[in-house]
């Protein structure tokens, strides 16, 4: 490792909770302002890819292990269903929101929330398992 | 309302940038254009008053595309292997073709139409009546997570089998068992 590169191991670090934070921000606040679950999962991911380009693969793998992106991705369309599930136990069709709370517009706000939340999960883990693929493909055997 | 002005100077570099894609021989470099046409096209959706779609834009086409792209290139090389020959077939084809998208476009209504048909289905009633159905701001998010949450459901879905595809090509296996060993 040279000087050059240290500075911008260093730099490119301390950008990464900014870049997270911002996910989040965009993951809970979609139903406010633009953004929601797919934009906060590409912005988390890109959180990761950074990581991963100034630390190298296996710390990624260890921040974020490959088992996990591979289980999240199916546990983030799990959550989205299993909404769709709820709301139909509780008596209304598949995904309709209204029944998840007494009133129907904190229903519609929890249930968006949860499906945004869904999708988010699904988008991050997929675009790292992506990432994190393409990448080892370079490193010998 | 934005000038004009914006609107040509977002567009011409569009075709700037697609250009010099075309004409680029270096692979990194072309990368890095496609990553400057993709900051373009957000920096156009923004123009023509879509965030989200701006959003969505300048992170998975300016970001995790070109990361992707860029560690392709560090499997295979950032050269092209044979410069590309000129073929009249396909250029004939390719004009034929951009003709023909033309003559399309001249049955498109025109921009911001409020007559046109996509502004006359079901947008009217999500613009009334979001504030009271779903009591969410953001009418987008209305939209995509509640009154089309079955698209959205699927469209997560796809992502997840895409990742099953790529990851089912590219992840890494152990390594074969030897000769006679299966």
């Amino acid at each position: 490792m040279t000087g050059t590169r240290d500075i911008l191991r260093v730099v490119s670090k301390s950008l990464i909770p900014f870049i997270a934070l911002f996910a989040l921000y965009t993951q809970f606040h979609g139903d406010y302002g633009p953004g929601g679950g797919f934009q906060a999962g590409v912005i988390l991911a890109a959180a990761f890819v950074v990581y991963a380009l100034v630390e190298g693969l296996p710390a990624l793998d260890a921040a974020f292990p490959p088992r996990v992106r591979e289980i999240l991705a199916a546990v983030g369309v799990l959550i989205y269903g299993g909404v769709g599930v709820i709301s139909m136990a509780l008596g209304a069709v598949f995904l309709d929101y209204d029944v998840l709370a007494h009133d129907p517009h904190h229903g519609q706000h929890y249930g968006i929330l949860l499906v945004e939340l869904g999708v988010g999960v699904t988008v991050c883990s997929v675009m790292v398992a992506l990432f994190g693929a393409f990448a080892a493909r370079g490193r010998p055997a | 309302m934005m000038p004009a002005v914006l609107d040509f100077v977002v567009l011409g570099l569009l075709v700037v940038v697609a250009i010099a894609v075309v004409l680029q021989r270096n692979l990194f470099a072309a990368v890095m254009l496609t990553g400057m046409y993709s900051l373009l096209s957000a920096a156009w959706m923004l123009v023509l008053d879509a965030p989200d779609v701006a959003y969505t834009e300048a992170a998975v086409g300016a970001g995790v595309s070109t990361v992707l792209l860029l560690s392709t290139l560090a499997l295979t090389t950032d050269r092209e292997r044979e410069p590309p020959r000129l073929e009249p077939g396909p250029l004939f084809v390719a004009l034929m073709t951009g003709v023909v998208l033309l003559y399309g476009v001249l049955d498109v209504p025109a921009f911001g139409d409020p007559a046109s048909p996509v502004h006359l289905h079901v947008a009217p009633h999500y613009l009334l009546e979001s504030p009271h159905e779903i009591g969410v701001p953001n009418v987008i998010t209305a939209v995509l997570a509640s009154y089309r949450g079955f698209d959205t459901f699927g469209e997560t879905t796809v992502v997840l089998t895409a990742a099953v595809g790529v990851l089912a090509l590219l992840r890494r296996r152990p390594a074969p068992p030897p000769e006679g060993a299966a």
